[in-house]
């Protein structure tokens, strides 16, 4: 499987000659190479693999293993030198158990332990290096020009660019390392990777702020690493296996301790509560991080690893209660989003919201369930990289992340205002895609043990998630009082990214069913026997939908003809064209349109400090869960 | 699946909910001490309606009101046609923050309140509609109208929860008191229309006749609970309506907090009493 090495290594060579390469043009292009590169070798991976099932690939362990060992403990010390120079004995002890943790495995059970095959690719991988190779990638071009105004426009920051591009392209290299691994000590070891490239990346702009945020990130990711670290040593100690596929087809009377191990790990990277500020302290960061940390990358890894798992999680008390995790955050998060107004919060809530879906399908662990899960992962992935690049875009050009002044943003920059519609349709309107997730994650529950209490949190869940889409949206094509078009400020490169995304989204909920056919009903049947489908004619009727939607605005040419346009209803008081109206007393104000934020209902900190509460006793039945099932006795 | 029943519900539809509305008026009329109306007034309305100018705040609104009348109509042919519920519930939730849009799109002050209130409706109801569909799957082993409504046993009687819930609902979508807050039927209510406030001639017409496609859909999900007897199915959903006539005549408008939080404490309870007792003692 060369294209197997070609999407592991490619990516590090880019990111090697970017770090080379000073600030220029050559740079720039070498960057779009790049990434026209890996995505069209991933889907070089999906024309050549789709139909083969799960393929297991012969790799040498020895000069690989023994590369990745070096690099693991040159990954640690730069932690604790990095932990020593801004004083952080959190980030240090964490660093040492697990560093010690790892060696401790790696010289005492690794060498009697043989891994056959260290390399794979089924399905789901495919599905996964599509999502980092198309979307990844498209987020790298989008950087080049981004990165260049973000430099512009923030003359005290240190222009690292060289560092960011290189730390970039590592971050996709590791992340197809986690996708392809079959040897859960490579795959521990590019996991690790990504928690590096993300605390680097985070801390940017070496602001005080970003460095504590960055740290943040770095100690919660390092705290789910001590506890993968902690199952590799399990499996070294109890003589198991330490190959992936092998482990989840023994099912959870042997692998249930390590799946619980991982998950836990899997919970900190996908930023589930109780861990989920890192997520939204990694928003300092420039804007392009975010959406790569938000859609394809980072994140991903976290659930992924949860739904490979699900199998094992199955019908178990830790598979259920992991799975409460994630519906208990998919409603917490979501209710505090209701209350924020900047607009990157707002993401940030809905991501970690998403990704609690996909954690709860997962734990649930059915073949319904599973195959939802990967919906979800997918069509969030592109919804969300296209809704991150929005908000940077905007940002840029109105110099505001907030919600309230992007109101009339379809007059301002008509191309993006549209875009982002498209982007947040598809976070949560029929027959967009994550809708058609949520539809599969709904049956899925139903039918799940304890699926009422699912049920409950995905019904109430929801419908905070209508309203605080359906706002920011209703503000985006309200009309200000001035409106002046500004998009020709943007540049090309950033129109053409997001298009491409746009394009996407609605792509993907077009294609869904043959996606579902060629991707996820293999993978599902595969691991279950069974296959999951939503049923041939809703497809159709979904289909129908979806084109009338895209119909619909021709109706538009109807409509601005022979129309006598009107000012708004003032309630009878003089007002002037831009909107200035007479008060009382004889005083002029303009109109003013403020969205609602239920802050008394929803309040972030109370809500937040709730949903840790529940989710950590939560993680602690987890592990009770795991004593009572026999595995520690 | 039955294209025909959804090709009838497009036609006649608009005729019985407006019917509905027709005689909604002069009972109305009569619990308060008036003559009322000619029950065909609704349709002389919308035919005036018709006829106005086209007047509008700013162009795209119409748009969006005639995506919003498409996909009432669209929910509703689906579930008289027996499709899938959960379908049908998306569809709807579409259809109405469609109506949010438009009334967004008209950026006047009053609109854009009607706009947020009407998203504080969508939020108060979605939980209770959503919970029903997995209710009557719970009950019936079936997402499909069609399973649903040729189910041999009487379903009232293993979702009295869901219905008692859904019927407390119920006043929300029908925009009567004391949960109309996002805008009401009747001018003592208000002084300026909330989420309708802009929009006239037409465009108003549109509104309304989604109205009465909403109405007869709502009152077709209310017939499910009843449907191994059409005749109790008749008398029960009859029934039910006037008692909404005689609840919004009897009540003031509450704010949107108490709507709010008293919607989901129904929900909350209720569903989730019924549904556990069903999972316990049968249905799956």
């Amino acid at each position: 499987m060369d294209i197997l090495l070609f999407l592991l290594l490619a990516p590090l060579i880019a990111a090697v000659l970017l770090y080379v390469l000073p600030n220029h043009p050559v740079r720039d292009w070498l960057v779009r190479l790049a990434a026209v590169a890996i995505a069209g070798a991933s889907l070089y991976l999906l024309a050549t693999a789709f139909n083969k099932g799960t393929q297991l690939v012969v790799f040498p362990t020895e000069p690989a293993g023994l590369v990745m060992t070096g690099l693991a403990v040159l990954i640690a010390l730069f932690i604790l030198a990095m932990g020593v120079k801004y004083r952080k004995p959190v980030a240090i002890a964490l660093a040492l158990v697990q560093t010690a943790l790892l060696l401790w495995f790696e010289f005492v059970y690794a060498p009697g332990m043989h891994a056959e095959h260290n390399l794979f690719v089924d399905e789901f991988s495919i599905v996964m290096a599509l999502i980092i190779g198309v979307i990844g990638s498209a987020i790298c071009v989008y950087a080049v020009p981004y990165m260049r105004t973000f430099q512009a426009q923030h003359a005290e920051v240190p222009d690292r660019r060289r560092m960011f591009f290189f730390v970039l392209f590592v971050f996709l290299s590791a992340m197809f390392g986690i996708v392809f691994s079959n040897n859960l000590s490579w795959l521990f070891f590019f996991w690790e990777v990504t928690t590096l490239c993300s605390f680097v990346l985070i801390g940017y702009t070496k602001t005080t702020e970003a460095i504590d945020n960055s740290f943040l990130a770095l100690q919660m990711n390092l705290l789910g690493g001590v506890g993968f670290a902690a199952a590799l040593l399990w499996l070294g100690m109890t003589q198991g296996t330490i190959e992936l596929d092998k482990l989840v087809g023994a099912g959870a009377a042997v692998a249930l301790v390590p799946a619980t191990l991982i998950s836990f790990a899997g919970l900190t990277k996908s930023a589930q509560l109780p861990f989920s500020s890192w997520l939204l302290g990694a928003m300092v960061a420039p804007t392009p991080v975010s959406a790569l940390l938000h859609s394809s990358t980072m994140v991903k890894a976290g659930v992924y690893a949860i739904v490979k798992f699900a199998p094992v999680l199955s019908g178990t008390l830790p598979g259920l209660f992991v799975g409460l995790v994630g519906g208990v955050t998919f409603l917490a998060a979501s209710a505090i989003a209701v209350t924020q107004s900047n607009a990157k919060r707002v993401l940030a809530y809905s991501t970690v919201a998403n990704l609690g879906l996909v954690v709860a399908c997962a734990g649930i662990g059915t073949y319904e369930a599973v195959w939802a899960a990967i919906l979800l992962i997918i069509f969030h992935a592109v919804a969300k990289s296209l809704l991150f690049l929005g908000v940077g875009t905007v940002e840029h050009q109105v110099h505001s992340r907030d919600i309230e002044d992007m109101a009339g943003l379809v007059t301002r920059m008509p191309r993006v205002g549209v875009m982002m519609l498209i982007g947040m349709a598809g976070m949560y309107l029929a027959p967009m895609g994550m809708l058609i997730s949520k539809w599969a994650t709904l049956r899925a529950f139903i039918h799940a043990p304890g699926g009422i209490l699912f049920l409950l949190l995905i019904a109430f869940g929801s419908a905070v998630t209508v309203f605080f889409w359906a706002k920011w949206m209703g503000l985006i094509i309200a009309r200000p009082n001035r409106a002046e078009n500004i998009e020709s400020r943007v540049p090309r490169e950033e129109l053409i990214v997001l298009g491409l995304l746009a394009l996407l989204v609605v792509g993907v909920s077009l294609l869904f069913p043959w996606i579902s056919r060629l991707l996820l009903e293999p993978y599902v049947f595969g691991l279950y026997g069974k296959i999951a489908e939503l049923g041939q004619d809703n497809v159709i009727i979904m289909l129908l939908m979806m084109g009338t939607i895209l119909l619909l605005p021709l109706s538009l040419l109807y409509f601005r003809t022979g129309r006598h346009k009107l000012k708004p209803y003032m309630g009878g008081r003089p007002t002037s064209s831009d909107m200035h109206f007479a008060g009382s007393l004889g005083i002029e104000r303009e109109m003013g349109l403020h969205n609602y934020y239920l802050e008394d209902w929803f309040g972030e900190k109370r809500t937040f400090r709730a949903g840790v509460a529940v989710t950590a006793l939560l993680i602690v039945l987890m592990f009770a869960g795991l004593v009572n099932a026999g595995g520690f006795a | 699946m039955n294209l025909l029943y959804a090709v009838a519900f497009i036609i006649l539809a608009p005729l019985v909910g407006g019917l509905i509305a027709g005689v909604d008026r002069k009972l109305t009329a009569r619990m308060q001490g008036r003559m009322g109306p000619p029950v065909l007034q609704p349709f002389y309305d919308v035919g005036k309606l018709l006829e106005k100018e086209h007047v509008v705040v700013a162009l795209s609104q119409n748009y969006f009101v005639l995506a919003y009348l498409i996909f009432i109509a669209f929910s509703g042919a689906l579930f008289f046609s027996g499709g899938d519920l959960l379908l049908v519930v998306f569809a709807l939730t579409l259809a109405h923050v469609l109506l949010v849009l438009g009334a967004y799109a008209a950026t006047s002050p009053y609109s854009f309140i009607g706009a947020e209130r009407e998203l504080i409706q969508l939020m108060a109801y979605e939980p209770m509609v959503i919970l029903a569909a997995a209710g009557f799957y719970i009950a019936t082993g079936s997402f499909y109208v069609t399973d649903i409504a040729a189910f041999p046993r009487p379903l009232i009687v293993l979702l009295p929860g869901i219905f008692i819930g859904l019927f407390y609902v119920l006043t929300m979508k029908l925009r009567k008191s004391p949960f109309d807050i996002a805008t009401s039927h009747h001018a003592h209510q208000e002084i300026v229309k909330g989420v309708t406030t802009e929009f006239s001639g037409s465009t108003l017409g549109m509104v309304e006749v989604a109205h009465w496609y909403e109405t007869v859909f709502l009152l077709g999900l209310f017939w499910l609970f009843f449907a191994w007897s059409p005749a109790i199915a008749l008398i029960a959903v009859a029934i039910l309506y006037l008692a909404e006539i005689f609840i919004d005549n009897a009540t003031a408008r509450v704010k949107w907090g108490f709507a709010l939080r008293s919607i989901w404490a129904v929900t909350l309870v209720l569903s989730a009493l019924n549904l556990v007792a069903l999972q316990y003692f049968g249905g799956l």
